[in-house]
Protein backbone atom coordinates (compact mmCIF):
# COMPACT_ATOMS: atom_id res chain seq x y z
CA UNK A 1 0.00 0.00 0.00
CA UNK A 2 2.49 2.37 1.22
CA UNK A 3 4.62 1.05 -2.19
CA UNK A 4 1.33 2.63 -4.35
CA UNK A 5 0.68 6.33 -2.15
CA UNK A 6 4.30 6.69 -2.43
CA UNK A 7 5.23 10.11 -0.55
CA UNK A 8 6.46 11.69 -4.05
CA UNK A 9 2.95 11.10 -5.90
CA UNK A 10 0.76 12.30 -2.95
CA UNK A 11 2.77 15.35 -3.11
CA UNK A 12 2.78 15.55 -6.52
CA UNK A 13 -1.34 15.27 -6.20
CA UNK A 14 -1.54 17.65 -3.24
CA UNK A 15 1.27 20.64 -4.77
CA UNK A 16 0.69 19.82 -8.36
CA UNK A 17 3.85 21.64 -10.18
CA UNK A 18 2.80 24.01 -13.45
CA UNK A 19 -1.36 23.72 -12.46
CA UNK A 20 -2.77 26.14 -14.27
CA UNK A 21 -2.51 27.90 -17.73
CA UNK A 22 0.09 29.84 -19.97
CA UNK A 23 -0.89 32.74 -22.29
CA UNK A 24 -1.20 32.07 -25.65
CA UNK A 25 -0.37 28.27 -25.79
CA UNK A 26 0.66 27.39 -28.76
CA UNK A 27 -1.02 23.80 -28.20
CA UNK A 28 -3.70 23.66 -26.04
CA UNK A 29 -5.47 20.56 -26.21
CA UNK A 30 -8.05 18.34 -23.54
CA UNK A 31 -9.52 14.66 -22.95
CA UNK A 32 -11.16 12.86 -20.61
CA UNK A 33 -10.62 8.63 -19.93
CA UNK A 34 -14.58 7.49 -20.42
CA UNK A 35 -14.42 4.95 -17.81
CA UNK A 36 -13.69 7.43 -14.83
CA UNK A 37 -14.54 11.16 -16.12
CA UNK A 38 -10.58 12.03 -15.27
CA UNK A 39 -10.07 15.16 -17.43
CA UNK A 40 -6.69 16.89 -18.33
CA UNK A 41 -6.09 20.01 -19.89
CA UNK A 42 -2.37 20.64 -20.87
CA UNK A 43 -0.92 23.71 -22.53
CA UNK A 44 2.41 23.90 -24.33
CA UNK A 45 4.39 27.19 -25.74
CA UNK A 46 7.43 26.00 -27.94
CA UNK A 47 10.46 27.49 -29.78
CA UNK A 48 12.13 25.76 -32.54
CA UNK A 49 10.43 22.48 -31.95
CA UNK A 50 11.77 22.78 -28.30
CA UNK A 51 9.47 23.38 -25.30
CA UNK A 52 9.71 25.95 -23.59
CA UNK A 53 6.82 26.18 -21.19
CA UNK A 54 4.00 23.51 -19.83
CA UNK A 55 0.99 23.54 -17.81
CA UNK A 56 -1.84 21.45 -17.15
CA UNK A 57 -5.25 21.80 -15.45
CA UNK A 58 -7.65 19.20 -14.68
CA UNK A 59 -9.80 16.86 -12.25
CA UNK A 60 -9.34 12.92 -10.97
CA UNK A 61 -7.52 10.68 -9.08
CA UNK A 62 -4.04 10.73 -7.43
CA UNK A 63 -2.62 8.89 -10.50
CA UNK A 64 -3.82 11.02 -13.11
CA UNK A 65 -2.89 14.30 -11.60
CA UNK A 66 0.28 13.15 -10.31
CA UNK A 67 1.59 11.81 -13.54
CA UNK A 68 0.20 15.08 -14.88
CA UNK A 69 2.09 17.02 -12.77
CA UNK A 70 5.39 14.91 -13.05
CA UNK A 71 5.24 14.67 -16.76
CA UNK A 72 4.86 18.51 -17.34
CA UNK A 73 8.26 18.94 -14.77
CA UNK A 74 9.91 17.04 -17.20
CA UNK A 75 8.08 18.23 -20.59
CA UNK A 76 10.11 22.02 -20.38
CA UNK A 77 13.39 21.86 -22.31
CA UNK A 78 12.07 18.64 -24.32
CA UNK A 79 12.30 18.68 -28.62
CA UNK A 80 8.82 17.47 -29.81
CA UNK A 81 10.29 14.45 -31.81
CA UNK A 82 11.36 13.64 -28.00
CA UNK A 83 7.55 13.94 -26.95
CA UNK A 84 6.87 11.20 -29.79
CA UNK A 85 9.20 8.96 -28.36
CA UNK A 86 7.37 8.74 -25.00
CA UNK A 87 5.81 5.69 -23.94
CA UNK A 88 3.77 3.65 -21.41
CA UNK A 89 7.42 2.85 -19.34
CA UNK A 90 8.45 6.24 -19.24
CA UNK A 91 5.38 7.29 -16.99
CA UNK A 92 5.62 4.15 -14.78
CA UNK A 93 9.37 4.83 -14.07
CA UNK A 94 8.30 8.50 -13.46
CA UNK A 95 5.53 7.26 -10.94
CA UNK A 96 7.83 4.13 -9.99
CA UNK A 97 5.10 2.37 -8.51
CA UNK A 98 3.93 -1.07 -9.98
CA UNK A 99 0.56 -0.39 -11.69
CA UNK A 100 -2.22 -2.42 -12.66
CA UNK A 101 -4.23 -2.54 -16.32
CA UNK A 102 -7.46 0.00 -15.19
CA UNK A 103 -4.59 2.56 -12.79
CA UNK A 104 -2.60 2.28 -16.05
CA UNK A 105 -5.16 4.48 -17.65
CA UNK A 106 -5.66 6.82 -15.42
CA UNK A 107 -1.16 6.98 -15.31
CA UNK A 108 -1.35 7.52 -18.94
CA UNK A 109 -3.66 10.07 -19.72
CA UNK A 110 -1.68 12.83 -19.29
CA UNK A 111 0.80 11.51 -21.84
CA UNK A 112 -2.04 10.53 -24.43
CA UNK A 113 -3.31 14.34 -24.09
CA UNK A 114 0.19 15.47 -24.93
CA UNK A 115 1.09 12.93 -27.83
CA UNK A 116 -2.35 14.28 -29.26
CA UNK A 117 -1.85 17.76 -28.56
CA UNK A 118 1.31 18.02 -30.50
CA UNK A 119 1.17 14.82 -33.14
CA UNK A 120 -2.05 13.92 -33.56
CA UNK A 121 -1.89 10.97 -32.26
CA UNK A 122 -5.27 9.83 -30.33
CA UNK A 123 -4.00 6.15 -29.31
CA UNK A 124 -3.51 5.10 -25.87
CA UNK A 125 0.52 4.73 -25.57
CA UNK A 126 1.92 1.98 -25.59
CA UNK B 1 -59.49 -38.58 17.05
CA UNK B 2 -56.64 -39.93 15.33
CA UNK B 3 -56.37 -37.28 12.70
CA UNK B 4 -52.98 -36.48 12.52
CA UNK B 5 -52.29 -32.84 12.63
CA UNK B 6 -50.46 -31.41 9.61
CA UNK B 7 -46.78 -30.51 10.38
CA UNK B 8 -45.51 -27.37 9.03
CA UNK B 9 -42.47 -27.89 7.38
CA UNK B 10 -40.25 -24.82 8.12
CA UNK B 11 -37.10 -24.72 6.29
CA UNK B 12 -34.05 -24.11 8.97
CA UNK B 13 -33.00 -20.08 8.19
CA UNK B 14 -29.55 -20.12 6.07
CA UNK B 15 -27.05 -18.75 8.05
CA UNK B 16 -24.20 -16.46 6.02
CA UNK B 17 -21.62 -18.91 6.73
CA UNK B 18 -23.13 -21.71 5.18
CA UNK B 19 -24.01 -19.48 2.02
CA UNK B 20 -20.33 -18.51 1.59
CA UNK B 21 -19.47 -21.92 1.95
CA UNK B 22 -21.20 -22.53 -1.70
CA UNK B 23 -19.63 -19.70 -3.06
CA UNK B 24 -15.74 -20.79 -4.18
CA UNK B 25 -14.28 -17.55 -5.24
CA UNK B 26 -14.78 -15.88 -1.96
CA UNK B 27 -12.60 -18.15 -0.13
CA UNK B 28 -9.53 -16.35 -1.46
CA UNK B 29 -7.25 -13.75 -0.46
CA UNK B 30 -6.57 -10.59 -2.21
CA UNK B 31 -3.15 -8.95 -1.09
CA UNK B 32 -3.03 -10.85 1.41
CA UNK B 33 -6.33 -10.61 3.04
CA UNK B 34 -9.46 -12.33 2.93
CA UNK B 35 -11.20 -11.35 0.09
CA UNK B 36 -14.55 -8.94 0.95
CA UNK B 37 -16.95 -8.86 -2.06
CA UNK B 38 -18.80 -5.69 -1.73
CA UNK B 39 -19.73 -5.26 -5.45
CA UNK B 40 -22.54 -7.15 -6.13
CA UNK B 41 -24.42 -4.43 -7.52
CA UNK B 42 -22.10 -5.00 -10.57
CA UNK B 43 -22.04 -8.20 -10.61
CA UNK B 44 -22.69 -10.98 -8.21
CA UNK B 45 -20.13 -14.02 -7.58
CA UNK B 46 -22.04 -17.75 -8.29
CA UNK B 47 -22.99 -20.65 -6.19
CA UNK B 48 -21.02 -23.67 -6.52
CA UNK B 49 -24.33 -25.40 -8.13
CA UNK B 50 -24.45 -23.13 -11.17
CA UNK B 51 -20.77 -23.51 -12.01
CA UNK B 52 -21.68 -27.48 -11.66
CA UNK B 53 -25.06 -27.21 -13.17
CA UNK B 54 -23.45 -25.29 -16.03
CA UNK B 55 -20.74 -28.15 -16.42
CA UNK B 56 -22.56 -30.95 -16.51
CA UNK B 57 -24.76 -29.35 -19.33
CA UNK B 58 -21.61 -29.37 -21.54
CA UNK B 59 -20.44 -32.88 -20.45
CA UNK B 60 -23.99 -34.74 -20.58
CA UNK B 61 -26.77 -33.06 -22.42
CA UNK B 62 -25.22 -30.19 -25.11
CA UNK B 63 -27.02 -29.82 -28.45
CA UNK B 64 -28.62 -27.10 -30.24
CA UNK B 65 -31.98 -26.07 -29.04
CA UNK B 66 -35.11 -26.46 -31.01
CA UNK B 67 -35.76 -28.35 -34.74
CA UNK B 68 -33.42 -30.99 -34.02
CA UNK B 69 -34.83 -34.43 -33.17
CA UNK B 70 -32.24 -36.42 -32.16
CA UNK B 71 -32.01 -37.33 -28.08
CA UNK B 72 -29.67 -34.31 -27.45
CA UNK B 73 -30.92 -31.97 -29.08
CA UNK B 74 -34.20 -32.89 -27.27
CA UNK B 75 -32.76 -33.01 -23.81
CA UNK B 76 -30.91 -29.58 -24.45
CA UNK B 77 -34.54 -28.25 -25.50
CA UNK B 78 -36.44 -29.54 -22.75
CA UNK B 79 -33.56 -27.48 -20.24
CA UNK B 80 -33.89 -24.67 -21.97
CA UNK B 81 -37.40 -24.62 -21.75
CA UNK B 82 -37.21 -25.41 -18.22
CA UNK B 83 -35.64 -22.63 -17.50
CA UNK B 84 -37.99 -20.09 -19.08
CA UNK B 85 -40.84 -21.54 -17.16
CA UNK B 86 -38.45 -21.15 -14.14
CA UNK B 87 -37.62 -17.25 -14.88
CA UNK B 88 -41.99 -17.46 -15.42
CA UNK B 89 -42.55 -18.68 -11.93
CA UNK B 90 -39.84 -16.54 -10.05
CA UNK B 91 -41.52 -13.26 -11.28
CA UNK B 92 -44.98 -14.94 -11.85
CA UNK B 93 -45.51 -14.46 -15.35
CA UNK B 94 -48.58 -15.72 -16.65
CA UNK B 95 -47.33 -17.46 -19.52
CA UNK B 96 -43.80 -18.42 -20.83
CA UNK B 97 -44.49 -16.54 -24.08
CA UNK B 98 -43.73 -14.03 -22.12
CA UNK B 99 -40.60 -14.42 -20.93
CA UNK B 100 -37.71 -13.10 -23.87
CA UNK B 101 -34.12 -14.79 -23.23
CA UNK B 102 -31.89 -11.86 -24.02
CA UNK B 103 -28.16 -11.68 -23.04
CA UNK B 104 -28.48 -8.86 -20.46
CA UNK B 105 -31.10 -5.86 -19.10
CA UNK B 106 -29.15 -3.44 -21.62
CA UNK B 107 -30.21 -5.68 -24.46
CA UNK B 108 -34.17 -6.34 -23.14
CA UNK B 109 -34.54 -2.49 -23.00
CA UNK B 110 -32.67 -1.71 -26.44
CA UNK B 111 -35.28 -4.64 -27.84
CA UNK B 112 -38.05 -2.51 -26.45
CA UNK B 113 -37.20 0.85 -27.23
CA UNK B 114 -36.28 -0.83 -31.10
CA UNK B 115 -38.98 -2.54 -31.76
CA UNK B 116 -41.96 -0.93 -29.85
CA UNK B 117 -40.56 2.49 -30.46
CA UNK B 118 -40.18 2.22 -34.10
CA UNK B 119 -43.53 0.90 -34.33
CA UNK B 120 -45.27 3.43 -31.90
CA UNK B 121 -43.57 6.71 -31.44
CA UNK B 122 -43.99 9.62 -33.62
CA UNK B 123 -42.64 13.22 -33.85
CA UNK B 124 -45.20 15.17 -31.29
CA UNK B 125 -45.15 11.68 -28.61
CA UNK B 126 -43.15 11.66 -25.45
CA UNK B 127 -40.95 9.35 -23.94
CA UNK B 128 -40.71 9.33 -20.30
CA UNK B 129 -37.37 8.46 -18.08
CA UNK B 130 -36.34 9.63 -15.19
CA UNK B 131 -32.66 10.96 -14.12
CA UNK B 132 -31.97 8.33 -12.03
CA UNK B 133 -31.42 5.85 -15.05
CA UNK B 134 -28.32 2.90 -15.50
CA UNK B 135 -27.19 4.42 -18.91
CA UNK B 136 -29.16 1.55 -20.75
CA UNK B 137 -31.96 2.79 -19.87
CA UNK B 138 -31.50 6.48 -21.12
CA UNK B 139 -29.28 6.18 -24.51
CA UNK B 140 -31.53 3.15 -26.88
CA UNK B 141 -34.49 6.02 -25.83
CA UNK B 142 -32.53 9.12 -26.89
CA UNK B 143 -31.53 6.77 -30.09
CA UNK B 144 -34.97 5.96 -30.76
CA UNK B 145 -36.24 9.50 -30.38
CA UNK B 146 -33.90 10.91 -32.68
CA UNK B 147 -35.01 7.75 -35.00
CA UNK B 148 -39.16 8.55 -35.14
CA UNK B 149 -39.34 12.25 -33.70
CA UNK B 150 -40.43 12.10 -30.48
CA UNK B 151 -39.55 14.17 -27.48
CA UNK B 152 -37.12 12.54 -24.66
CA UNK B 153 -38.12 13.79 -20.76
CA UNK B 154 -36.39 13.22 -17.45
CA UNK B 155 -38.18 13.09 -14.49
CA UNK B 156 -35.86 15.17 -11.84
CA UNK B 157 -34.84 13.81 -8.50
CA UNK B 158 -34.73 15.58 -5.33
CA UNK B 159 -31.36 16.76 -3.12
CA UNK B 160 -32.73 13.11 -1.09
CA UNK B 161 -32.39 10.91 -4.29
CA UNK B 162 -36.35 10.27 -5.01
CA UNK B 163 -37.89 10.73 -7.99
CA UNK B 164 -39.52 13.96 -7.51
CA UNK B 165 -43.39 13.70 -7.93
CA UNK B 166 -44.32 17.13 -8.13
CA UNK B 167 -42.15 16.98 -11.47
CA UNK B 168 -43.65 13.90 -12.40
CA UNK B 169 -46.94 14.71 -12.56
CA UNK B 170 -46.60 17.38 -15.05
CA UNK B 171 -44.68 15.54 -17.22
CA UNK B 172 -46.73 12.27 -17.34
CA UNK B 173 -49.07 13.31 -19.85
CA UNK B 174 -51.62 12.64 -22.67
CA UNK B 175 -48.53 12.60 -24.72
CA UNK B 176 -46.67 10.30 -22.86
CA UNK B 177 -46.29 7.52 -24.78
CA UNK B 178 -44.04 5.30 -22.79
CA UNK B 179 -42.72 5.98 -19.22
CA UNK B 180 -39.65 3.88 -18.66
CA UNK B 181 -37.70 3.69 -15.25
CA UNK B 182 -35.65 2.00 -12.63
CA UNK B 183 -37.10 0.20 -10.17
CA UNK B 184 -33.96 0.49 -7.80
CA UNK B 185 -31.21 2.87 -8.46
CA UNK B 186 -27.82 1.06 -8.85
CA UNK B 187 -26.30 4.37 -7.13
CA UNK B 188 -28.36 6.26 -4.87
CA UNK B 189 -30.11 2.71 -3.74
CA UNK B 190 -33.70 4.17 -4.00
CA UNK B 191 -36.55 2.17 -4.38
CA UNK B 192 -39.44 3.47 -6.68
CA UNK B 193 -42.28 2.58 -5.77
CA UNK B 194 -43.43 0.97 -9.30
CA UNK B 195 -46.60 -0.38 -9.11
CA UNK B 196 -47.70 3.07 -8.03
CA UNK B 197 -45.96 4.56 -11.05
CA UNK B 198 -46.85 1.67 -13.28
CA UNK B 199 -50.55 2.76 -12.61
CA UNK B 200 -49.85 6.46 -13.13
CA UNK B 201 -48.48 5.59 -16.63
CA UNK B 202 -51.58 3.02 -17.06
CA UNK B 203 -53.66 6.11 -16.66
CA UNK B 204 -52.46 8.00 -19.15
CA UNK B 205 -52.40 5.32 -21.71
CA UNK B 206 -48.51 5.07 -21.76
CA UNK B 207 -46.96 1.61 -21.56
CA UNK B 208 -44.67 1.20 -18.64
CA UNK B 209 -41.25 -0.21 -19.16
CA UNK B 210 -39.90 -1.33 -15.73
CA UNK B 211 -35.90 -1.71 -15.49
CA UNK B 212 -35.19 -4.31 -12.80
CA UNK B 213 -31.33 -5.30 -13.07
CA UNK B 214 -31.44 -4.13 -9.13
CA UNK B 215 -34.81 -4.98 -7.88
CA UNK B 216 -35.24 -8.64 -9.17
CA UNK B 217 -32.21 -10.33 -7.52
CA UNK B 218 -32.76 -8.48 -4.22
CA UNK B 219 -36.65 -8.26 -3.72
CA UNK B 220 -39.78 -10.68 -4.56
CA UNK B 221 -41.43 -9.88 -8.24
CA UNK B 222 -44.89 -10.38 -9.36
CA UNK B 223 -44.93 -8.38 -12.47
CA UNK B 224 -48.69 -9.43 -12.14
CA UNK B 225 -49.05 -7.45 -9.13
CA UNK B 226 -47.32 -4.33 -10.56
CA UNK B 227 -49.29 -4.61 -14.06
CA UNK B 228 -45.95 -3.95 -15.26
CA UNK B 229 -45.89 -4.27 -19.07
CA UNK B 230 -42.30 -5.15 -19.49
CA UNK B 231 -39.62 -5.93 -16.94
CA UNK B 232 -36.04 -6.45 -17.76
CA UNK B 233 -33.49 -7.92 -15.57
CA UNK B 234 -29.88 -9.97 -15.71
CA UNK B 235 -29.11 -13.36 -14.78
CA UNK B 236 -25.43 -12.31 -13.82
CA UNK B 237 -26.82 -9.99 -11.14
CA UNK B 238 -28.93 -12.87 -9.04
CA UNK B 239 -26.34 -15.56 -8.88
CA UNK B 240 -26.72 -16.41 -12.35
CA UNK B 241 -23.94 -16.33 -15.64
CA UNK B 242 -23.35 -13.84 -17.32
CA UNK B 243 -25.03 -13.77 -21.16
CA UNK B 244 -28.31 -14.17 -20.62
CA UNK B 245 -30.92 -11.53 -19.27
CA UNK B 246 -34.89 -11.94 -19.23
CA UNK B 247 -37.36 -9.90 -20.46
CA UNK B 248 -40.59 -9.90 -19.74
CA UNK B 249 -43.40 -8.57 -21.68
CA UNK B 250 -47.19 -8.31 -21.77
CA UNK B 251 -48.43 -10.80 -24.50
CA UNK B 252 -50.81 -8.58 -26.43
CA UNK B 253 -48.25 -5.92 -26.86
CA UNK B 254 -45.30 -8.10 -27.70
CA UNK B 255 -47.77 -9.49 -30.76
CA UNK B 256 -48.29 -6.66 -32.01
CA UNK B 257 -44.60 -5.67 -32.05
CA UNK B 258 -42.15 -6.20 -34.86
CA UNK B 259 -39.63 -8.45 -34.61
CA UNK B 260 -36.44 -6.78 -32.86
CA UNK B 261 -33.21 -9.65 -34.40
CA UNK B 262 -33.89 -11.23 -37.81
CA UNK B 263 -32.63 -14.45 -38.22
CA UNK B 264 -32.67 -18.32 -37.52
CA UNK B 265 -35.56 -19.16 -34.95
CA UNK B 266 -37.27 -15.92 -34.77
CA UNK B 267 -39.29 -17.09 -37.99
CA UNK B 268 -41.71 -18.57 -39.49
CA UNK B 269 -41.65 -18.44 -43.21
CA UNK B 270 -38.80 -17.71 -45.27
CA UNK B 271 -39.31 -16.99 -48.82
CA UNK B 272 -37.41 -14.70 -50.80
CA UNK B 273 -40.07 -12.53 -51.14
CA UNK B 274 -40.31 -11.62 -47.74
CA UNK B 275 -40.97 -13.95 -44.24
CA UNK B 276 -43.59 -14.42 -41.28
CA UNK B 277 -42.42 -14.24 -37.86
CA UNK B 278 -42.81 -17.17 -35.37
CA UNK B 279 -45.13 -17.32 -32.39
CA UNK B 280 -44.01 -15.94 -28.90
CA UNK B 281 -40.94 -15.92 -27.35
CA UNK B 282 -39.27 -16.90 -30.61
CA UNK B 283 -40.09 -14.36 -32.44
CA UNK B 284 -38.20 -12.30 -30.30
CA UNK B 285 -34.93 -14.90 -30.19
CA UNK B 286 -32.95 -15.07 -33.44
CA UNK B 287 -29.77 -17.38 -33.85
CA UNK B 288 -28.28 -19.61 -31.05
CA UNK B 289 -29.72 -18.98 -27.57
CA UNK B 290 -27.32 -19.21 -24.69
CA UNK B 291 -28.46 -22.61 -23.38
CA UNK B 292 -26.18 -23.23 -20.85
CA UNK B 293 -26.76 -20.16 -19.09
CA UNK B 294 -30.44 -20.64 -19.26
CA UNK B 295 -29.33 -23.65 -17.05
CA UNK B 296 -27.02 -21.91 -14.98
CA UNK B 297 -29.67 -19.16 -14.09
CA UNK B 298 -32.31 -21.81 -13.08
CA UNK B 299 -30.04 -23.18 -10.58
CA UNK B 300 -29.50 -19.90 -9.45
CA UNK B 301 -33.01 -19.39 -9.14
CA UNK B 302 -33.52 -22.36 -7.29
CA UNK B 303 -30.74 -21.43 -5.16
CA UNK B 304 -32.31 -17.97 -4.61
CA UNK B 305 -35.72 -19.64 -3.81
CA UNK B 306 -34.24 -21.97 -1.48
CA UNK B 307 -32.63 -19.20 0.59
CA UNK B 308 -35.70 -17.07 0.13
CA UNK B 309 -36.34 -14.08 -1.28
CA UNK B 310 -38.16 -12.09 1.74
CA UNK B 311 -34.84 -13.90 4.03
CA UNK B 312 -32.79 -11.93 1.20
CA UNK B 313 -34.34 -9.19 1.58
CA UNK B 314 -34.26 -8.41 5.31
CA UNK B 315 -30.63 -9.88 5.38
CA UNK B 316 -29.65 -6.70 2.84
CA UNK B 317 -31.67 -4.48 4.93
CA UNK B 318 -29.80 -5.75 8.23
CA UNK B 319 -26.52 -5.12 6.78
CA UNK B 320 -27.37 -1.74 5.01
CA UNK B 321 -28.60 0.03 8.19
CA UNK B 322 -25.67 -1.20 10.22
CA UNK B 323 -23.26 -0.04 7.42
CA UNK B 324 -25.24 3.06 6.99
CA UNK B 325 -24.39 3.69 10.30
CA UNK B 326 -20.68 2.75 10.70
CA UNK B 327 -20.13 4.87 7.38
CA UNK B 328 -22.40 7.82 8.95
CA UNK B 329 -19.51 8.45 11.97
CA UNK B 330 -16.99 8.66 9.45
CA UNK B 331 -15.92 12.45 9.56
CA UNK B 332 -15.99 13.57 5.86
CA UNK B 333 -17.83 10.83 4.44
CA UNK B 334 -20.85 11.72 2.13
CA UNK B 335 -23.41 9.43 1.49
CA UNK B 336 -26.04 9.74 -1.71
CA UNK B 337 -29.62 8.99 -1.83
CA UNK B 338 -32.83 8.09 0.90
CA UNK B 339 -32.30 6.66 3.94
CA UNK B 340 -31.29 3.40 4.93
CA UNK B 341 -35.42 2.43 5.46
CA UNK B 342 -36.03 3.48 1.84
CA UNK B 343 -32.86 1.56 -0.58
CA UNK B 344 -31.44 -1.33 -1.48
CA UNK B 345 -28.91 -2.91 -0.66
CA UNK B 346 -26.16 -0.50 -1.53
CA UNK B 347 -24.27 2.57 -0.19
CA UNK B 348 -22.64 5.23 -2.84
CA UNK B 349 -20.73 7.95 -1.17
CA UNK B 350 -18.11 10.94 -1.38
CA UNK B 351 -15.31 11.01 0.83
CA UNK B 352 -13.40 14.22 1.87
CA UNK B 353 -11.80 15.39 -1.58
CA UNK B 354 -10.33 11.86 -2.09
CA UNK B 355 -10.85 10.64 -5.73
CA UNK B 356 -13.13 7.08 -5.59
CA UNK B 357 -10.41 5.54 -7.72
CA UNK B 358 -7.75 6.07 -4.88
CA UNK B 359 -10.51 4.95 -2.17
CA UNK B 360 -10.85 1.64 -4.48
CA UNK B 361 -7.10 1.32 -4.74
CA UNK B 362 -6.76 1.67 -1.55
CA UNK B 363 -9.42 -0.59 -0.36
CA UNK B 364 -8.00 -3.37 -2.72
CA UNK B 365 -4.81 -3.38 -0.73
CA UNK B 366 -6.67 -4.47 2.16
CA UNK B 367 -9.11 -6.92 0.12
CA UNK B 368 -12.01 -5.15 -0.12
CA UNK B 369 -13.75 -5.22 -3.32
CA UNK B 370 -16.22 -1.67 -4.21
CA UNK B 371 -16.50 0.00 -7.17
CA UNK B 372 -15.61 3.28 -7.95
CA UNK B 373 -16.88 5.74 -10.73
CA UNK B 374 -19.84 6.70 -12.25
CA UNK B 375 -21.71 3.16 -12.46
CA UNK B 376 -22.78 3.90 -15.96
CA UNK B 377 -25.49 6.71 -14.49
CA UNK B 378 -23.72 9.75 -15.22
CA UNK B 379 -26.54 12.35 -14.89
CA UNK B 380 -27.03 11.61 -11.42
CA UNK B 381 -23.33 12.42 -10.63
CA UNK B 382 -24.43 15.76 -12.76
CA UNK B 383 -26.87 16.29 -10.57
CA UNK B 384 -24.63 16.28 -7.46
CA UNK B 385 -22.04 18.24 -9.14
CA UNK B 386 -19.75 15.43 -8.96
CA UNK B 387 -18.18 13.66 -11.43
CA UNK B 388 -17.68 9.69 -9.46
CA UNK B 389 -18.83 8.35 -6.35
CA UNK B 390 -17.55 4.99 -4.58
CA UNK B 391 -20.07 1.97 -3.93
CA UNK B 392 -20.48 -0.44 -1.49
CA UNK B 393 -23.07 -3.06 -2.49
CA UNK B 394 -24.34 -6.21 -0.44
CA UNK B 395 -26.05 -9.38 -1.38
CA UNK B 396 -26.90 -12.91 -0.09
CA UNK B 397 -23.27 -13.64 1.14
CA UNK B 398 -22.01 -10.43 3.06
CA UNK B 399 -21.79 -10.43 6.69
CA UNK B 400 -21.87 -7.76 9.35
CA UNK B 401 -17.94 -8.20 9.62
CA UNK B 402 -17.20 -7.19 6.02
CA UNK B 403 -18.93 -3.86 6.92
CA UNK B 404 -16.37 -3.47 9.30
CA UNK B 405 -13.62 -4.61 7.24
CA UNK B 406 -14.76 -1.89 4.96
CA UNK B 407 -14.82 1.16 7.85
CA UNK B 408 -10.97 0.30 9.15
CA UNK B 409 -10.02 0.24 5.53
CA UNK B 410 -11.63 3.76 4.78
CA UNK B 411 -10.08 4.85 7.82
CA UNK B 412 -7.33 3.72 6.36
CA UNK B 413 -7.46 5.91 3.17
CA UNK B 414 -8.33 8.86 5.51
CA UNK B 415 -4.95 8.55 7.07
CA UNK B 416 -2.96 8.08 3.75
CA UNK B 417 -4.21 11.22 2.14
CA UNK B 418 -4.10 12.73 5.54
CA UNK B 419 -6.96 15.24 5.86
C1 LIG C 1 -30.21 -0.35 -12.77
C2 LIG C 1 -29.44 -1.05 -13.84
N1 LIG C 1 -29.95 -1.13 -15.07
C3 LIG C 1 -29.32 -1.77 -16.06
C4 LIG C 1 -28.09 -2.36 -15.87
C5 LIG C 1 -27.43 -3.02 -17.04
O1 LIG C 1 -27.24 -4.36 -16.82
P1 LIG C 1 -26.44 -5.21 -17.88
O2 LIG C 1 -25.09 -4.59 -17.97
O3 LIG C 1 -26.42 -6.58 -17.30
O4 LIG C 1 -27.17 -5.11 -19.17
C6 LIG C 1 -27.51 -2.29 -14.62
C7 LIG C 1 -26.17 -2.90 -14.38
O5 LIG C 1 -25.30 -2.32 -13.80
C8 LIG C 1 -28.20 -1.64 -13.58
O6 LIG C 1 -27.68 -1.55 -12.35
Amino acid sequence: MDDFYRENILDHYRYPRHKGHLEDPDIHYHDVNPFCGDEITLELKVEDDRIVEAAFDGKGCAISQASASMLTEELVGMTLEEVRQLNKDYIIDLLGIPIGPVRLKCALLPLKVLKAGVWGLEEWPE
Amino acid sequence: MTASTPTLQVAPMPTVAEIRKDFPILQQEVHGHPLVYLDSTASSQKPVQVIEAMDEYYRTIHANVHRGVHTLSEAATTAYEDARLKVARFINAPSTKEIIFTRNTTEGLNLVAYSWGRANLKPGDEVLITEMEHHSNIVPWQLICEITGATLRYVPITPRGELDYDALSQLLNEKTKVFAFTAMSNVLGTINPVAELVARAHAVGAIAVVDGAQSVPHLKTDVQALDADFLAFSSHKMLGPTGIGVLYGRKEILQAMPPFLGGGDMIREVKLSGSSWNDLPYKFEAGTPAIAEAVGLSVAIDYLNQVGMDWITEHERQITAYAWEQLQQIEGLRILGPDPERRGGLLSFIFGDIHPHDIASILDMQGVAVRAGHHCAQPIHDHYGISASTRASFYIYNSLDEVDRLVAALHQAKDIFSF
